[in-house]
């Protein structure tokens, strides 16, 4: 198995957070960041009036209308050109919702005759410290209701214990659950700790079918970081180069802004290059990025912050 | 009967396939303004504290060798010059710098460090604009190191006495300096930090296409009030710096370029009793072991080749790869490669600047050609080479034997050697088997392996998984065709003093 080096890596990642990624690039960036937030509500006080509210923000997350007709006013010197660019140009939907299974029926209904998918978490998220028996029931009963996909935790406790084989075979097992859904297995990085565990874990999660990867539940203390993600995007690459298949990554937890947001995707478009560069294969998992995302954009647009009170908090 | 012959199928060699670095959510232009740089239209002599018109009356022109466009001229010196700037710095020497107390040069020194850190971004842009390099180079490495080296060589200066203890420390007098283009205040920086604080004067001399940065650290030094021809800044061509080194007055010769020229100085000055520090090529070799951090090891590699357009005297021009790791290295160092952005150095996403003469480029594509000639696999990353400038793109040739010229001669350009070695025994041999020893390193994941390594390796440097790291309290210089002295840390201290 090939290690990574912490110093190197880390020196890579800030090196390419870096990257200068100004005026047209920055709302291409935006825009692309937009349709790839899966918009994420996971919390024990989660109620159908809350999914419902949230799916109609990832449906429509900025009235289009309103952001035109404020660009239809005069733009700042030097922003003429993305003011006029984003007249013409519609917010695009966010890429998901990610829900509990319970939440599952509330989001298809809401989300009736859109592209938008369903990701659901499964197999005793967070924590996957579920008989193995009930996670893939969990999983056929949430792919049953409705979800695209499914948001698998990662069962750290035998990881770390060295039980590779028994992770392994819970995976595949999952993903045979998943049927034609897609399975993202959710590797918890911020207790793997090292840099060689996220790695290995990758490995494994690929190899036993995982169609995305996915860094975090948000509920660990350290969540998503560049770094972490590079590590999944160079693990994700290798694997294209031995076996052809691609696979999607997906950091989550702890990313709130564009700066942020436009850093990530400097990683997959100088790790994995064009190919990568979509939602099919690239996914946020984020809550509070999508504001911060059409604040910039209507900065970018108008030259002026605007308040937050002009962004709805759904 | 003959057995029926059997259907010979040949095994298909499939070209892997590769990723595709295009013009997807392509990044914008963004390049960094010139305006907090004042570049004036002529240059005199910096001699004895004041600019002044040089006795030759001749001035050659300095242009940015990523446009051709002519930036200013430069005073060049002739002889007269030059032994006015030597006598200012012995008069300087005598009078004053010798005679001050240790704690007082320090706060000189502190004050020029503060300055340049205070104009930092004037400096990378004109270091930027006058020899090609890209600004994140200048920004981030450049002008932050010799801020560094300012600061680190003030506070040895009074304290000598615990650098070499039980020895008291006298300086040696008039050194004059001789600066490469590669990095043009840097180097300069290098040299003349340590022979302050050691309480000698200089007189110095920047390569004749890249005078700018240390003409504007005049600037800085007339404004520090240093001392009067403490400092003497003498542009000119490789004749002024002839002259420099035949100087009877001048006690030592701290020199950085090509070794051919490191050769001449040897001999010139044989006999005379001047000291010398030379800092001169260099054919490092980058070695990568089967269980090195792979992905790590490739930015090692980029970082040890083609930072600076590889006009660096260590870079990582030799790559030595364990064989069993060979395609996947390459495989990766071609996608990798994909991915460096050529262009304008002052565009903050630049990877990839100027080379920085016509000449240079000659060179260059001199022995690149003869890499293929000689049957070396030649890759070259896919981009678009600026019209007006002088420009190479980031090469590397795989099939290389230690007999090809690639492999033995230093190129000073992007282009690297790829060869391979099967067990340690052979990497060492095959990494010494040089007439240069300047650096190296060593990738692997195992401790133990990078010191019985890097023991072996007969290199000024060796570093461990990384490459290009540069520390003022890290000695710096070479073996055999490479140079001798060191430059940094408590042994660069060495060659600026007399031990009593």
């Amino acid at each position: 198995m090939q290690t990574v080096d912490q110093i190197g890596i880390e020196e890579r990642a800030a090196s390419l957070a870096k990257r200068s990624i100004k005026k047209q690039t920055k709302v291409e960036g935006i825009l692309l960041a937009i349709s790839m937030i899966d918009l994420t509500t996971l919390e024990g006080k989660d109620s159908a009036g809350k999914v419902q509210a949230m799916c109609q923000k990832a449906i429509r997350p900025l009235d289009s209308a309103n952001l035109q007709s404020q660009c239809q006013g005069p733009a700042l010197p030097g922003r003429e050109a993305n003011s006029k660019s984003l007249r013409s140009q519609m917010i695009p939907s966010v890429a998901a919702v990610c829900v509990y299974p319970s939440m599952i029926p509330i989001a298809k209904k809401a989300l009736k005759g859109t592209q938008i998918k369903i990701a659901s978490v499964a197999t005793g998220f967070p924590s996957g410290l579920t008989p193995l028996s009930i996670k893939i029931e969990e999983t056929k009963k949430a792919v049953a209701m409705g979800a695209d996909e499914i948001d698998m935790v990662l069962s750290r406790g035998n990881f770390l214990s060295g039980e590779y084989e028994k992770v392994s075979d819970e995976i595949s097992l999952v993903k045979e659950a998943c049927g034609d859904s897609h399975l993202k297995v959710i590797l918890e990085t911020g207790e793997l700790e090292t840099y060689d565990n996220v790695r290995k874990a990758s490995f494994l999660a690929m190899n036993a079918g995982a169609n995305f990867i996915k860094t975090s539940t948000g509920k660990a203390a350290v969540n998503a970081t560049l770094p972490v993600t590079l590590v999944m995007l160079e693990a994700i690459r290798d694997y294209w180069y031995q076996t052809g298949r691609m696979i999607g990554m997906k950091p989550a937890g702890g990313i709130r802004t564009s700066k942020q947001a436009l850093q990530y995707l400097v990683m997959v478009k100088e790790t994995l290059g064009d190919a990568w560069l979509s939602n099919e294969w690239f996914r946020f998992g984020a809550s509070t990025l999508t504001n911060d995302l059409l604040m910039q954009l209507a900065k970018e647009a108008t030259g002026n912050y605007q308040s937050l009170d002009y962004f709805t908090n759904d | 009967m003959t057995a029926p012959e059997k259907k010979v199928t040949r095994l298909e060699v499939v070209e892997p396939k590769s990723l595709q670095f295009g013009k997807k959510w392509d990044y914008a232009p963004s390049p960094e303004s010139t305006d907090p740089v004042k570049i004036k239209l002529r240059y005199e002599l910096f001699i004895g504290g004041k600019f002044t018109v040089p006795k030759s009356g001749n001035y050659f022109k300095t242009i940015n060798p990523a446009t051709e466009e002519v930036l200013s001229e430069v005073a060049e010196a002739n002889e007269a010059d030059v032994d006015i700037a030597v006598k200012a710095a012995r008069v300087a020497y005598e009078k004053y710098w010798s005679k001050l107390a240790p704690a007082e040069r320090a706060k000189y020194i502190f004050r020029i460090a503060r300055q340049l850190q205070e104009k930092a971004r004037e400096f990378a842009i004109l270091e930027t604009m006058d020899n090609g390099k890209p600004i994140k180079e200048t920004r981030d490495f450049d002008v932050p190191t010799a801020a560094a080296h300012l600061f680190y060589h003030a506070g040895w200066a009074d304290k000598l006495e615990y650098a070499f203890p039980g020895r008291k420390t006298r300086p040696l007098g008039v050194c004059g300096l001789i600066v490469p283009w590669n990095f043009p205040l840097l180097i300069a920086i290098w040299k003349i930090a340590p022979a302050l604080a050691t309480g000698n004067t200089v007189v110095i001399k920047p390569s004749k296409t890249t005078s700018l940065s240390l003409l504007h650290l005049a600037k800085i030094i007339e404004e520090a009030d240093l001392p009067p021809g403490v400092v003497n800044v003498v542009t000119g061509t490789g004749k002024t710096g002839d002259m420099i080194v035949r100087h009877q007055d001048i006690q030592k010769i701290s020199f950085t370029g090509s070794t051919a020229v490191g050769k001449g100085i040897i001999k010139a000055t044989a006999g005379t009793g001047k000291r010398l520090t030379m800092e001169l090529g260099g054919k490092s070799a980058n070695i990568i072991f089967e269980d090195a951090a792979i992905d790590q090891a490739i930015e090692g590699i980029i970082q040890g080749i083609y930072f600076n357009q590889g006009h660096v005297c260590c870079a990582g021009s030799r790559l030595f790869v364990q064989e069993g790791i060979r395609d996947l290295v390459i495989r990766k160092l071609k996608d990798r490669i994909q991915s460096l952005r050529l262009g304008n150095p002052l565009d903050k996403n630049t990877d990839i600047g100027a080379i920085i003469s016509g000449e240079q480029l000659e060179t260059i594509r001199e022995l690149v050609k003869s890499g293929v000639d000689e049957g070396c696999e030649i890759y070259q990353a896919p981009c678009e080479l600026p019209k007006k400038g002088f420009w190479f793109a980031p090469t590397f040739f795989t099939g290389v034997a230690q007999s090809n010229r690639i492999a033995r001669e230093e190129i000073f350009g992007p282009v690297l050697s790829i060869l391979t070695f099967r067990t340690p025994e052979e990497a060492v041999e095959k990494a010494n088997n040089t007439a240069y020893g300047l650096a190296g390193a060593v990738w692997t994941d195992k401790g133990s392996k990078i010191f019985k390594i890097s023991s072996k390796l007969k290199s000024g440097v060796v570093w461990g998984n990384t490459y290009n790291k540069f520390d003022p309290a890290s000695p710096f210089g070479g073996y055999k065709e490479s140079g001798f002295g060191r430059e940094g840390g408590l042994h660069g201290l060495l060659p600026y003093v007399e031990l009593e």
